[in-house]
């Protein structure tokens, strides 16, 4: 029977969503590693049953990580510390931001994004990660400095077909690539504003504070960021990026999620005064002409003033047919489209504020 | 008789329930290292991989807090007690 599956990272734990193929009904499981901030998520789908990874922290205690192989049934929390800097970098984990499974064509390769801004592959699923040391060495890195969220590289983009190419983005940081594995990295912000900097220094070559960075697998060198103020579009892997923000209320929030099916639909939940939704709507604009014109959709979605902002990774896509959309919002809701967008039914509610949402459809 | 390690509730599910250890050592490095073999989850819950307490972990020896001490270094005796808490914020000393 066909599983369709929800992780929700919450500020007080995870919690898993259940439903059929249909995705019309769901129900929650109890929350698990409760009042433990779960930042990251992850369903690795090359796996037969899929493999669930969970990381964040406590306010006390460090760092945690654990995956299921059983659907969330069972956890397991490796011994040894999973994701941990050498000896030699005198630095500790502060907090796992991301966590990304490569494409099929990488069996086993996961990579983490944490706090302080640096990247970890593991190549046995998840199970141990190493550094990747050639971002660590960057001549940038000290520059780099932590956002209002902490100093976090919070995206991880593998190509989905040239596995010597991933992209990164950091708060604060800005985008970086490789092409040759992860042994030298590279700045991609070449047009990409920093909106906040005196007048002289608004594109500087590093250093932007970009939330979120989403590609279609078929259109790699396509990408679309959600920066801190301004919504941009690359059409050449980041080499140079344009404002792609009209229809939008404001040009300043946290997700990006291209549609798992279709190459020029995308999504943002804008945010505006205060840091609530725009207008004080929960609303999520797409875009079907690759950002050049945007629009809102909130069929479906409360109407009442809402004040519950969606997270950088608290939105995503299944890859269902028709695709899921999901996202969470700081109040404790979970909705889903399964028609691109036009209309919303609710997954959760009452939960601890959404941290992160991924979903699949397992058969 | 051993030192004995006292574990705020949150830390118990790492030691099968139970609110104390034994755990030998001299000093307070030796009992997290010796803790760090035994049960490497509830030791990382303690410090991190520099080996350091965690800046929001609070560890008395004897009824002293050990950051206004030796940190690390803290002698521990037969029967002494290592009292594990959660700090709040604004709880332990500024370092240095």
């Amino acid at each position: 029977m066909t599983l369709a599956l929800v992780m929700i990272g919450t500020r007080k734990g995870l919690v898993l969503a259940r439903s059929d193929g249909s995705r019309r009904t769901w129900s929650c499981d109890e929350v698990r590693f409760p009042n433990q901030e779960a930042y990251a998520v992850a369903i690795d789908e090359r796996r037969d049953p899929p493999r669930l990874l969970v990381a964040g922290s406590t306010g006390w205690w460090g760092p945690f990580y654990a995956y299921s192989d059983d659907v969330g049934a069972t956890w397991v929390e490796p011994e040894t510390a999973p994701i941990a800097f050498p000896a030699a970098t005198e630095t500790a984990l502060k907090r796992v931001w991301q966590i990304q499974p490569a494409p099929a064509n990488q069996p086993g390769v996961v990579f983490a994004g944490v706090e302080p801004h640096a990247l970890f592959r593991s190549d046995d699923g998840g199970e141990s990660y190493a550094l990747v040391e050639g971002l660590w060495a960057h001549p940038h890195r000290p520059e780099w400095r932590p956002g209002n969220g902490g100093a976090c590289l919070h995206t991880v983009l593998p190509h989905p077909t040239d596995p010597r190419r991933c992209l990164v983005a950091m708060s604060t940081g800005g985008v970086y690539r490789t092409r040759d594995g992860g042994a030298s990295w590279s700045p991609a912000n070449r047009g990409i504003e920093v909106s906040f900097a005196p007048d002289d220094q608004r594109f500087p070559e590093y250093g932007q504070c970009v939330h979120k960075v989403a590609a279609h697998p078929d259109l790699p060198d396509r990408l679309f960021a959600q920066n801190h103020g301004g919504v941009y579009r690359s059409e050449d892997a980041g080499g140079a990026w344009t404002a792609v923000e009209t229809g939008l209320p404001s040009n300043f929030g946290f997700p990006m999620v291209v549609h798992p099916r279709h190459p020029d639909t995308v999504f943002a939940v804008p945010l505006g005064e205060g840091r609530f939704p725009s207008s004080e709507r929960c609303r999520v604009y797409r875009s079907t002409d690759a950002g050049q014109s945007w629009e809102g959709h909130d069929r479906g979605l409360p109407e009442d003033p809402y004040h519950g902002a969606v997270l950088r990774d608290a939105m995503c896509a299944d890859r269902g047919d028709p695709a899921g959309l999901y996202f969470g919002t700081r109040v404790g809701e979970v909705y889903a489209s399964l028609d691109d967008g036009e209309s919303w039914m609710p997954v959760a509610r009452h939960l601890s504020d959404v941290l992160t949402v991924r979903a699949a459809v397992v058969p | 008789m051993s030192p004995r390690l006292v574990l705020p509730a949150p830390l118990r599910p790492l030691a099968e329930g139970s609110a104390q250890l034994e755990v030998e050592g001299t000093t307070l490095r030796e009992v997290l290292d010796r803790l760090a073999t035994a049960r490497p989850l509830l030791e990382r819950r303690l410090r991190d991989e520099r080996g350091e307490l965690r800046p929001h972990v609070l560890v008395f020896v004897d009824g002293v807090a050990v950051d206004r001490g030796s940190g690390l270094e803290t002698a521990v005796h037969d029967g002494s007690e290592v009292f594990v808490a959660p700090a709040v914020s604004g709880g332990r000393a500024a370092p240095g």
